[in-house]
């Protein structure tokens, strides 16, 4: 298993972590016993990511795709940010190995639950927007 | 930047003793130690030779010691060959602790499917088994006790002398994985009541590709590897000259040092604990006492393993974890769940083996770096955050 320069160089500099403190769009996914956790700060202005931050427990790939995802989701609107395919981030990252896929899963999972979150602030059902959330509750978050 | 190789347990540096008794076996004694002429039997001596090196230090006969291509294949055949002589007798059932190799497990879980039976025994929160539980599973039908000489990861080391005396008076079959103990920690296989002893050359400054079976006498273990008659018949394969000269040489001058290596490693080993102790919300993994020289075993909370090893690495420190992304597996280690650990904790396992070669300032190095390391994980790990919010209720 060989991460690639990209993944590394994410790894090693990863981009906006922490929290962010005027977050008005915040999602957790993963849970402790499968060994990964990302929880993902939004700042949405008229349906637009202005800003956005990470906080990952997890390996090298999960802390790289988080870092990535958030690149690619900050400035963009709500609608493009959904349709952000795990496959994006992987290419984005040039490539992970097979078994490193999930972490890219739990990004585009984690920025879809942040934009649930969103919604359900101001009193809108997300599901019908958003999507069912892959919530990682159980072992078969390990694909 | 600082170099420092704390993975001892992974694989070790060849000695330079090794490395010059090697180099005429594949240079102008390259002879096959099967031939009948002199130039091949110049290397059949040399095979002969490190055998008895091998049997002085382990305190067997030369004709006990049958080497291989490493500890797998020596674990491969001692368990396969002690199950197919059980089965002669009807005897289907081998014991084991929960904690051994994947060399081990592995062949036990294959025998498994072939209809034999296995107990798998606790190691509890120390991480080693109680001779009591052996002696209770122990039935009419069991042929093999297999219970490895000293763990890998966590460093704990086994009862073996009075797991081998139980299994003598009960007339099983005692083998024991010992890879990581050879050379390291004395051991005696006749005092100790060992029946098989499964041993790797790269674990103590050979080659890797390099191992042994020590076998008693009596015992006629089917082989594992059919062909040719090298090692009277029962490894075939033209043996690796070479590598069997090093092993010779270095298992010899393990042996030579192992006290003074002993007290020089866990010295550092405990300096590293001390420091490493400090970090809040650590544990030190297994027996603090039963424990190889070098073996160094904690987890962190709130962070994860291979991210650790990841960053050590940036820092020129080489390390291991025992985390489920190291381990290629979904869940964390077999080993450190076994000792009770919870997932979360277990994935954010670091194990550091320390060799003769580190010194005081290679422990300070990774003392300068780690806590820092272990921060900067804590302070983006969601985990940390709610572990530090369930303590702030508390």
């Amino acid at each position: 298993m060989e991460y690639s320069e990209k993944v590394m160089e994410h790894f090693a500099n990863p981009h906006n972590v922490g929290k962010l403190d005027d977050a008005n769009a915040i999602g957790e996914i993963g849970n402790a016993k499968c060994g990964d956790i990302m929880k993902m700060y939004l700042k949405i202005e008229n349906d637009i990511i202005v800003d956005a931050k990470f906080n990952t427990y997890g390996c090298a790939s999960a802390i790289a795709t988080s870092s990535i995802a958030t690149d690619m989701i900050i400035g963009q609107p709500i609608s493009e940010a959904l349709k952000l395919t795990n496959k994006a981030v992987v290419e984005a990252l040039d490539g992970l190995p097979a078994v490193k896929i999930h972490c890219s899963v739990l990004a585009e999972q984690a920025i879809k639950a942040a934009i649930a979150d969103y919604y359900k602030r101001q009193g809108i059902d997300p599901e019908p927007i958003v999507g069912k959330i892959d919530d990682c509750e159980d072992d078969h978050c390990h694909m | 930047m600082r170099f420092v190789y704390a993975d001892n347990a992974a694989t070790t540096k060849v000695s330079p003793k090794v490395v010059e008794a090697m180099i005429p076996y594949m240079t102008e004694g390259y002879g096959n130690p099967s031939s009948l002429y002199a130039f091949g039997q110049k290397a059949h001596r040399a095979i002969e030779n490190a055998r008895q090196q091998v049997a002085d230090v382990l305190g067997c006969d030369k004709g006990e010691v049958y080497f291989t291509s490493g500890g797998s294949e020596a674990d491969n055949w001692a368990i396969r060959g002690a199950a197919i002589l059980g089965a002669k007798k009807g005897k289907k059932h081998i014991i084991t602790s929960k904690i051994e190799h994947h060399a081990v497990l592995h062949t036990l879980s294959k025998l498994e499917k072939e209809g034999f039976t296995v107990t798998y025994l606790d190691v509890y929160e120390n991480g080693i088994v109680k001779v009591e539980d052996v002696e209770k599973a122990i039935t009419d039908e069991t042929c093999l006790v297999t219970v490895m000489y000293a763990n890998n990861e966590i460093g704990t080391i086994q009862p073996i002398k009075e797991i081998g005396a139980l299994c003598k008076e009960k007339g099983v079959l005692f083998h024991t994985d010992a890879v990581q103990a050879v050379g390291h920690v004395k051991i005696d296989v006749k005092a100790e009541n060992i029946d098989m002893l499964s041993l790797s050359g790269h674990k103590f400054h050979a080659v890797k590709g390099t191992g042994a079976l020590y076998c008693r006498k009596g015992i006629r273990l089917e082989n594992l590897i059919e062909g040719g008659s090298q090692e009277s018949g029962r490894r075939a394969g033209t043996e690796n000259v070479p590598g069997i000269v090093g092993l010779g040489v270095a298992i010899t001058e393990m042996a030579e040092h192992m006290e003074e290596n002993a007290e020089k490693v866990s010295a550092l080993r405990d300096r590293l604990f001390e420091g490493a102790s400090k970090i809040s919300h650590s544990r030190i993994n297994g027996d603090t006492e039963k424990r190889l020289p070098g073996n160094f075993s904690m987890c962190f909370e709130g962070v994860e393993g291979e991210s650790l090893l990841l960053y050590l690495d940036m820092q020129g420190v080489c390390a291991s974890s025992g985390s489920a992304c190291t381990s290629g597996s979904l869940d964390p280690s077999h080993v450190l769940l076994a000792i009770g650990l919870k997932h979360e904790v277990a994935h954010g396992s670091l194990r550091l083996s320390l060799g003769e070669e580190n010194t005081q300032e290679d422990v300070d190095h990774i003392l300068q770096v780690l806590p820092g390391i272990v921060e900067r994980l804590r302070n983006m790990s969601p985990l940390w955050e709610h572990i530090m919010e369930n303590e702030n209720k508390a």
